[in-house]
C-alpha cells in the first residue's frame, strides 16, 4: 500500500493565478496511494522543504510528488530535501504545473481540471517506484588530448600540473600548431613562437605528459573513466633514441625541392627534415612519399652521414593502446581552400580572386610566413613571383566566410584582426608600402580589439574601404584590384603588388571520422558540437569527451587558451573521485528472457548494450544474452522500443509506470 | 557599369530594402546596366540582383516611371518588342527606323537620326544588309503571345 | 551527329556570316542541321528587361517546337538565345504549374527537352582528338585571345557550362588545332551587348578594354562565340579606335571560322571575307 504526499505550489503568482491550488490540493487527498495533500507558496523555499521533511516524517511517506515547475528547475533541490529526510531520492515525482500548465492556459477551470490530471498521472507513476542507487564507475586517472596546438598544449600542461598523467597526440612531426607558423600575434604583437615555444619545451620535458608526434588516434573503445585508446605511430625513419638532432641528414638530402607544409608552400624543404628549428621534438622526420630510398631504393645519403646511425628505413608504423579516463579534443584549424577543388558540392572556391593563377595572390597563412622572422624569406616580404618587396598590398576580407553561396555561412571571427594587424606589420616593414582593405564589416569584439584595429587605421596609416572586391587579375606584372566602397559608392581600383585573401576558418581535415570513433557529433561545417552553447561550452554530449579551441568553432588564441583550461578543469572534475557516479535512470535487460536477437545492441545509438555469455560453474555456456554497460548508457529507451521480448526496461521509467500513467488518464 | 551609374546597385538594392522602390524605379542605373549577369554570379548572399533590375525596369516602364534621361534605351527595347510582336523574328531595318524615328520625334537630333547611315552601304556591300527581313509564318500566335503576357507597348 | 538548329534573329540578319561560317564547318565535320520550323525570337534583352512573362514564353515556344520536330539535342549558336532557352527550361523544370501555364501561352506543350547546346559543345561532342586529327592547316601563327563574352557561362546557376570565372573550354579547342590562345584578363568582361543602338558610348568604352587587353597580352585576334560580341569587336572596331585614339587591326572570328580554317575552308566558304576587320587568312 503506497504512503504518497502530494505538495501543490502556488509559485507565488505563476500557478496560483491560473490554477485554484485549493481545489486541486483537495482532489488530489482523495486520489488512490496518497496519504496526504499539502500546499505552499513556495515549495522550492527553504520553508517548503521542510515541510516536506516534516511530512514524510510524520505520515512514513513512501513516495513524493511535487506539484510545481519544470524538474529542469529544482529536480535536484527536491531530490536533496528527500533523501535529507531519509527517503530515496528516487521516490520523488515532479508534476509540471506551470511550464505545462498554468503558463500556458488562461481558462482557470480547464487549468485546474488538467493540474489534477497531471498530478493523478505523477500519483500512479509514484506507486511503482523502487528505491535506486547511483551508478558507480571506476576512472582511470590519465587524459588523452588530441592535438598539440596552443589549446591542446594548453590543456595537456594544465591536467598534468593537476597531477595527473597526459597522453598528448600529435598528427605532424611537431607540436605548435598553427600558431607555431605566425608571425607576431593581436593585439600584443608579441612574436608567436617567443610565447609558444616555451610552452612547447614544458610539455616536451613535462614529466607527466606522454608525447605521439607524428601520430594519429586509429580506434577509441570504452567510456568515460574507462577509455581504450589505439594510436598510431607513424614511421619517422629516424630512430628518436639515437638521433641527436644534428640537421647533418637534412644537408645531405639531395632532394631539397619540395613544398614545404609548414611554409604553406611559400618555401621548400628537403625530402628529410625538420619541420621548423623549433620544433618540439626536434627531430627529423623522412618524407616516404618524395624519399628516393624508400621509393625506388636509391640514395640513401642522409643514412651514410648520420653518425649516430639514427636512420632506419627499415621503419614502420607501430600501433601503440593506452588507457585513459577523460579525452580532450583540440584538433584545430585548417584554411578554406580557394582554389576550384573543393571537399564538398555546396563550395565553389573563388575564380574571381586568380588565387592559384596569380604567384603573388596569397592567402594568410602564407602572408604570416612570408613576414615572420624565422620564415623562408627571413622576415623579408618578398613576393613569391619575383623576390621583390611589394609596395602596395591589398588584404581581402571575408574569402569564403560569410558566404551563402559558395562559400561557408558563418563569420570565421579572427580575420578582421589578424587584417589589422597584417596591414600594420607590413607597414612597420615597409615604411613607404601602401596597406588596402577591402571589408564588409569590422568584428573586434575583444579586449583592446577596436582599438588595436582603430590604430592600424589612424597610426599605421592603412586603408580601409568597405565594400567587396569583384576581381582581380594581371597587367604588366602588377594586380589589378576591382572592389568597390559602398560609403563613397563609387568603385575602387588598386593596382597592387601582392593581394592577401582573408580565407575562411574550418575545422582541420580528417575531424569528422575522428568525431565518429568519439561518438562526438559535429555541425554541417565540421564544427564538434558543445553540450550547450552557453553553459557547457567545453562538455560534448559523450559523456568523458571534451573539445576546446578551434575544432568547436572559429576563435583566436585567447579563447583557445581560455577553453582549453576550461577542458582541463572539467577533466580535473571527472577525476577528484576514484569512482564516478552516473544518475541510475539507465536500461536494464532481464537476462533470464533476453533471446538474444540483438537488436538493441545494433540500435543504441551509444554503443552501451554488449553481446554476453552466462556460463555455467563449469564453463558450458548456458545462454547468449544482451547486457548494457551502466557507464554508458544514457537512458535514451531505444533498446525498450525495439526489443521484441519486452526484456529491456528502464529504472525509473519503467513500462508498468508509463502504462501505470496512460490508465489513470483513460 | 557602376562607375557610370547615378545609384550602384548595392545602394538600389538598400533603397529596396528601406522600402523607397519610387527612388530606384526613377534611377537611371537599372538602364545603364547591361545585363551581364555579373553581380548576381558574385552575390556571397545569393541576391539576384540581375533579375532585380529586370523587375525594376518592367516595372519603371509599365508604370511611365523611367528615368527620362535613359529615354532612348527604353525607346529601343520597346521597338525591338514591337518589331518582334509584328513579325515574330527580328526585322533590323524595321528596328532601326523605328527607333531613329521615335528617337527623333522626341530629341529632334538630326545628327542621331543619320548616324551609323553610313553604315547601311558598308553592310550591303558584306551581304549583311536584308531589306525584306524574314518573318515567322504564324505572325499570329505570337501576337497572342504578347497578348497574354499582357505586353502593351505603350509610354 | 544530328542536331536541331535554332538560328537566332542575329544570325539570320546581319550577323548570317556566323551562320555561313558554322554551316560551312559543321558540314566538314559531318554534323546535320535541321533547322527548327517557324521559329521565333527568343526575346533577347528586351523581353527580360520589359516582360517576364515574356522572357519565358518566347523561349518556351522554340522549346516546344523542337521538341514536336522532334529533336532531342538543339544547336543554339547565340549565347544570348541559348542563355534565354536553358533560363525557360530551368523555370519551367522545376515548376510544372508554370509549365503548364506557358505551354496555353504559347499553343504548344512543353516538355523536358530539348537539350540546348552552344556551339563550343558541340565542338567537345565531336571530340578534340577528332578536331586535331582532322587539321589540315596547323594554326601557327594565330594567337587568339579566347572572348566569351557574358552569357555563355553566367549566371553559373542557369548555363552550368565551363568555368564562370577562369573558363578554358575555347582555349582547348583552339590549342589543339595548332594556335597558341593567349593569356588574358578580359574573357568574360562585358562588351556592351544589345546597347550598340541605344548606348554606342557604353560599347564604345568596354569593348574598347577587351581590344586593349587583348593587344596588351599578344593577342592577333580574337575568338568569340556570340553575334553580338562579333558586332561591338568587329564592325565597331573602327569606332572604338576612334574613340581611343589608336589602331587594333584585330580580326575578330567566329570559333568556326578558327575550326574552319584549320579543316582548310577558304575565306569564301566560312565568310570570313566579310568581316569589317580582315585578318591575314583573307
Amino acid at each position: 500500500m503506497s504512503r504518497i504526499g502530494v505538495f501543490v505550489c502556488w509559485c507565488g503568482e505563476n500557478i496560483a493565478r491560473t490554477v485554484d491550488v485549493q481545489k486541486v490540493v483537495d482532489a488530489c487527498a482523495e486520489l488512490p496511494g496518497v496519504r496526504s495533500a499539502q500546499h505552499y507558496k513556495y515549495m522550492c523555499s527553504d520553508p517548503g522543504q521542510a515541510m516536506i521533511r516534516a511530512q514524510i516524517a510524520s505520515e512514513k511517506l513512501d513516495g513524493v510528488v511535487v506539484a510545481s515547475c519544470s524538474p529542469h528547475m529544482h529536480l535536484k533541490t527536491f531530490r536533496r530535501a528527500v533523501a535529507a529526510a531519509g527517503l530515496n531520492p528516487y521516490l520523488l515525482e515532479m508534476a509540471n504545473i506551470r511550464e505545462q500548465c498554468s503558463w500556458v492556459h488562461h481558462d482557470k477551470g480547464q487549468a485546474t481540471d488538467k493540474a489534477i490530471e497531471l498530478i493523478g498521472l505523477s500519483v500512479a507513476k509514484a506507486r511503482f517506484d523502487r528505491s535506486l542507487k547511483p551508478i558507480r564507475v571506476p576512472v582511470t586517472r590519465r587524459a588523452l588530448v588530441i592535438g598539440g596546438g596552443v589549446a591542446g598544449i594548453q590543456a595537456a600542461l594544465d591536467i598534468a600540473d593537476s597531477g595527473y598523467e597526459v597522453v598528448l597526440v600529435e598528427r605532424d612531426p611537431s607540436i605548435g600548431g598553427k600558431m607555431a607558423g605566425l608571425s607576431e600575434t593581436f593585439p600584443t604583437l608579441d612574436c608567436s613562437q617567443c610565447i609558444l615555444t616555451p610552452r612547447m619545451v614544458e610539455a616536451g620535458q613535462h614529466p607527466r605528459i606522454r608525447l605521439y608526434t607524428y601520430s594519429e588516434v586509429e580506434g577509441v573503445d570504452g567510456f568515460i573513466g574507462n577509455f581504450k585508446v589505439t594510436i598510431r605511430q607513424k614511421a619517422r625513419y629516424v630512430d628518436m633514441s639515437k638521433c641527436t638532432g644534428c640537421g647533418e641528414c637534412s644537408k645531405v638530402c639531395p632532394l631539397k625541392r619540395n613544398l614545404s607544409e609548414f611554409d604553406y608552400g611559400m618555401g621548400m624543404r628537403p625530402a628529410i627534415y625538420m619541420p621548423f628549428p623549433q620544433a618540439v621534438p626536434a627531430r627529423p622526420v623522412i618524407d616516404k612519399k618524395t624519399c628516393a630510398k624508400i621509393i625506388r631504393n636509391g640514395c640513401g645519403l642522409c643514412e651514410k652521414k648520420c653518425a649516430p646511425g639514427a636512420i632506419r628505413f627499415d621503419d614502420t608504423d607501430k600501433m601503440v593502446e593506452e588507457q585513459v579516463g577523460a579525452i580532450v579534443v583540440a584538433t584545430g584549424y585548417k584554411l578554406y581552400d580557394i582554389g576550384r577543388e573543393q571537399n564538398s558540392s555546396k563550395l565553389r572556391g573563388y575564380g574571381e580572386y586568380g588565387y592559384g593563377k596569380y604567384k603573388d595572390v596569397i592567402d594568410a597563412l602564407q602572408f604570416e610566413r612570408l613576414i615572420s622572422a624565422s620564415g623562408p624569406t627571413n622576415g623579408e616580404l618578398k613576393r613569391p613571383s619575383d623576390g621583390k618587396i611589394p609596395r602596395k598590398v591589398v588584404f581581402i576580407s571575408c574569402v569564403g566566410s560569410r558566404d551563402n553561396a559558395k562559400g561557408l555561412a558563418y563569420c570565421s571571427k579572427i580575420c578582421c584582426m589578424y587584417t589589422a594587424k597584417h596591414t600594420m606589420l607590413y607597414r612597420h616593414k615597409v615604411h613607404s608600402g601602401e596597406a588596402h582593405v577591402f571589408y564588409m564589416d569590422i568584428r573586434a569584439g575583444g579586449k583592446g580589439y577596436d582599438e588595436f584595429v582603430r590604430r592600424a587605421i589612424e597610426q599605421d596609416g592603412a586603408k580601409y574601404y568597405r565594400g567587396r572586391v569583384s576581381k582581380v587579375t594581371q597587367e604588366n606584372g602588377k594586380l589589378i584590384v576591382r572592389g568597390a566602397d559602398t560609403l563613397a559608392g563609387i568603385p575602387v581600383t588598386i593596382e597592387a603588388d601582392m593581394v592577401v585573401l582573408a580565407a575562411a576558418m574550418r575545422p582541420a581535415d580528417g575531424v569528422a571520422e575522428l568525431a565518429q570513433k568519439l561518438n562526438v557529433g559535429y555541425d554541417e561545417f565540421g564544427f564538434l558540437l558543445e553540450s550547450h552553447p552557453k553553459l557547457r561550452p567545453v562538455e560534448t554530449n559523450s559523456a568523458g569527451v571534451f573539445v576546446c579551441g578551434a575544432c568547436q568553432a572559429p576563435k583566436d588564441i585567447p579563447e583557445a587558451v581560455a577553453q582549453a583550461s576550461a577542458a582541463a578543469s572539467k577533466v580535473a572534475v571527472t577525476f577528484a573521485a576514484t569512482e564516478l557516479t552516473r544518475e541510475p535512470e539507465i536500461a536494464h535487460i532481464n537476462e533470464q528472457t533476453c533471446a538474444a536477437c540483438f537488436a538493441c545492441v545494433r540500435t543504441c545509438p551509444y554503443h552501451a548494450v554488449e553481446k554476453a555469455e552466462i556460463r555455467a560453474r563449469n564453463g558450458a555456456l548456458i545462454k547468449h544474452t544482451a547486457r548494457v554497460n551502466p557507464g554508458l548508457c544514457m537512458g535514451c529507451g531505444t533498446c525498450v522500443a525495439v526489443c521484441p521480448s519486452k526484456s529491456a526496461d528502464i529504472e525509473g521509467f519503467s513500462e508498468e509506470e508509463i502504462y501505470s500513467m496512460v490508465e489513470a488518464l483513460a | 557599369m557602376a562607375a557610370h551609374m547615378d545609384i550602384p546597385p548595392s545602394r538600389l538594392m538598400r533603397l529596396l530594402q528601406l522600402g523607397d522602390g519610387a527612388s530606384a524605379l526613377r534611377a537611371g542605373s537599372i538602364w545603364q546596366c547591361v545585363s551581364c549577369q555579373t553581380c548576381a554570379t558574385r552575390c556571397p548572399k545569393k541576391v539576384d540582383c540581375a533579375a532585380v533590375m529586370d523587375a525594376l525596369r518592367q516595372l519603371a516602364f509599365e508604370r511611365g516611371a523611367a528615368s527620362p534621361g535613359e529615354r532612348r534605351t527604353v525607346l529601343f527595347q520597346r521597338a525591338f518588342l514591337d518589331n518582334i510582336r509584328r513579325n515574330g523574328r527580328l526585322n533590323e531595318i524595321e528596328l532601326i527606323g523605328a527607333f531613329k524615328g521615335m528617337v527623333f520625334l522626341r530629341d529632334r537630333s538630326l545628327p542621331f537620326l543619320f548616324r551609323d547611315a553610313g553604315l547601311a552601304p558598308r553592310l550591303q556591300k558584306r551581304r549583311k544588309l536584308h531589306l525584306l527581313g524574314e518573318k515567322a509564318r504564324d505572325r499570329g500566335v505570337v501576337a497572342r503571345i504578347f497578348a497574354r503576357a499582357g505586353y502593351g507597348g505603350a509610354q | 551527329m544530328n542536331l536541331g538548329y535554332y538560328p537566332g534573329c542575329a544570325l539570320h540578319g546581319s550577323s548570317n556570316d556566323y551562320e555561313q561560317s558554322l554551316r560551312a564547318c559543321l558540314g566538314a565535320l559531318d554534323v546535320t542541321l535541321a533547322e527548327i520550323d517557324d521559329w521565333i525570337c527568343c526575346g533577347a534583352t528586351s523581353a527580360h528587361s520589359l516582360n517576364h512573362k515574356l522572357a519565358i514564353a518566347l523561349p518556351a515556344r522554340n522549346l516546344a517546337l523542337a521538341h514536336r520536330q522532334g529533336h532531342a539535342e538543339m544547336l543554339a549558336p547565340c549565347p544570348m538565345c541559348s542563355m534565354q532557352l536553358l533560363r525557360a527550361a530551368q523555370a519551367m523544370a522545376s515548376d510544372h504549374g508554370l509549365r503548364a501555364e506557358i505551354s496555353e501561352m504559347v499553343e504548344a506543350e512543353v516538355n523536358s527537352g530539348p537539350r540546348v547546346l552552344n556551339l563550343i559543345q558541340v565542338f567537345q561532342h565531336v571530340g578534340l582528338d577528332k578536331l586535331k586529327a582532322a587539321v589540315r592547316t596547323p594554326l601557327k601563327d594565330l594567337k587568339p585571345a579566347c572572348y566569351y563574352g557574358c552569357l555563355l557561362v553566367r549566371p553559373p546557376t542557369v548555363v552550368d557550362f565551363d568555368d564562370a570565372e577562369q573558363p578554358t573550354s575555347m582555349e582547348a579547342i583552339v590549342a589543339a588545332l595548332g594556335a597558341k590562345p593567349v593569356e588574358w584578363s578580359y574573357k568574360t568582361e562585358c562588351c556592351g551587348a544589345g546597347m550598340t543602338m541605344s548606348k554606342t558610348e557604353t560599347v564604345l568604352e568596354l569593348s574598347g578594354r577587351i581590344l586593349a587587353n587583348a593587344a596588351a597580352h599578344g593577342a592577333n585576334c580574337l575568338v568569340v562565340a556570340c553575334p553580338m560580341c562579333h558586332v561591338n569587336l568587329d564592325m565597331k572596331q573602327g569606332a572604338i579606335e576612334e574613340f581611343l585614339g589608336t589602331k587594333f587591326g584585330l580580326p575578330i572570328y567566329y570559333l568556326s571560322d578558327i575550326v574552319g580554317m584549320a579543316l582548310g575552308l577558304s575565306a569564301g566558304d566560312l565568310g570570313t571575307d566579310r568581316h569589317f576587320v580582315l585578318g591575314g587568312q583573307n
